[in-house]
């Protein structure tokens, strides 16, 4: 093979290269804002505690029905007052008290598993939403704290109730403190 | 057009890429536990085949063969699958967040799908035309979305089949994806390509 066709072969090979990566950039700074801006602005201003309390199964689902219009902004109690406000400022509504039914605001907690009654039963890990919990069936669990988002969702299927929650020492990295806009 | 009907009918049935050529397997495992997942993953590889193999003959046509280099073109075709399933992924979380979560890693690792680059190197073997292949890309991507999702709801009933300890899961899966080759062989009497 003569070294001008393994030229043309490497300058061909590396021109597509190149269009599709300048296509795909266009195209990924094209298609993304517009579509979904508001959902992943209004999901950017929640505690992303993934907890559940606002009856969706998560942050991003309830973001996607406020932006709807099928939610108030007023189901979110790990936000709390302020983020009730922060999304009022957001959509330009009227902030409301938060709805009771949906639960009540605490401070920020981790679950804590009491080791010596753990059985080991793994129902836990599933229940996680943040995948919070390390353990395999029949070895102990125990938490990474600066995952846990403290939402509660591990305590209804623990059979011997060896979960608690304890006031966070740290902060989680997933939990992001309720800020205003 | 007869002919591009019997071709289409050849892709998607007579000689199935999952169930008759063995290709594409991965993702036919991997994505067949839940009907969601497994429908979102049979549009996407329809996607990205049809447009796969229409650029594929493009880039071979008028770029390949005219400058002699012809056999380039397992590393280009992989090169523009990966820029085509890209873009699908950049569609898709544009579009619907909520399944690009549920496809996870599987949408990326259609790149990896072996049916895609077999359907764009049996188009040049074959010496298919444009809408040839596009027909035969776009009929691979049906039988490969038909084989995915007959075999997602079989395997949903599997979950609740009280069935032998050493055959659970994996196992039983891969008798029953066995079986439904089988059963696709009987397409073979159609006599289609």
């Amino acid at each position: 093979m003569n070294p001008d066709a393994v030229f043309i072969a490497v300058l061909v090979a590396a021109a597509l290269a190149v269009t599709l990566g300048v296509a795909l950039g266009w195209a990924a700074a094209r298609i993304e804002p517009d579509a979904d801006s508001l959902v992943a602005r209004i999901d950017a201003l929640l505690p992303q505690t993934q907890c559940g309390q606002c009856q969706y199964p998560g942050c991003r689902p309830y973001a996607a029905a406020i932006a709807s219009g099928a939610a108030e902004i007023d189901r979110c109690p790990p936000g709390g007052e302020v983020t009730v406000r922060a999304l009022a400022a957001l959509l330009d509504r009227a902030p409301r008290p938060l709805d009771p039914a949906f639960g009540v605001t605490k401070p920020a907690q981790v679950a804590w598993i009491d080791e010596e009654k753990c059985i080991g039963c793994a129902r836990c890990l599933p229940a996680c939403p943040v995948d919070a919990i390390v353990g395999a069936s029949r070895q102990m669990h125990t938490v990474i704290a600066a995952q846990c988002t403290g939402c509660e969702l591990c305590l209804p299927p623990c059979p011997v109730d060896c979960i608690e929650l304890r006031p966070a020492m740290v902060v989680s990295l997933r939990y992001r403190q309720p800020r205003a806009a | 057009m007869t002919e591009l009907l019997l071709l289409a009918l050849g892709a998607s049935l007579v000689n199935n890429f999952v169930l008759s050529n063995f290709l594409g397997l991965c993702p036919f495992i991997g994505v067949s536990r839940r009907f969601e997942a497994a429908a979102g993953m049979a549009l996407a590889t329809l996607f990205v085949l049809t447009i796969a193999s229409g650029l594929s003959f493009a880039l071979w046509q008028w770029v390949l063969v005219p400058l002699g280099l012809e056999y380039l073109r397992t590393l280009v075709f992989i090169l523009l699958i990966a820029g085509v399933v890209q873009f699908t992924e950049i569609m898709v979380r544009a579009t619907s967040p909520l399944l690009h979560q549920l496809l996870g890693i599987f949408l990326p690792l259609i790149t990896t799908n072996c049916a895609v680059l077999g359907v764009a190197l049996l188009n040049v073997d074959r010496q298919h035309g444009l809408l040839e292949s596009l027909v035969f890309g776009a009929s691979a991507g049906a039988g490969f979305g038909l084989a995915l999702l007959l075999f997602t709801t079989l395997r949903e009933r599997l979950d609740t089949a009280d069935v032998p300890q050493a055959f659970r899961g994996a196992p039983v899966a891969l008798v029953t994806a066995g079986l439904m080759a089988l059963a696709f062989m009987g397409f073979a009497g159609l006599g289609a390509r």
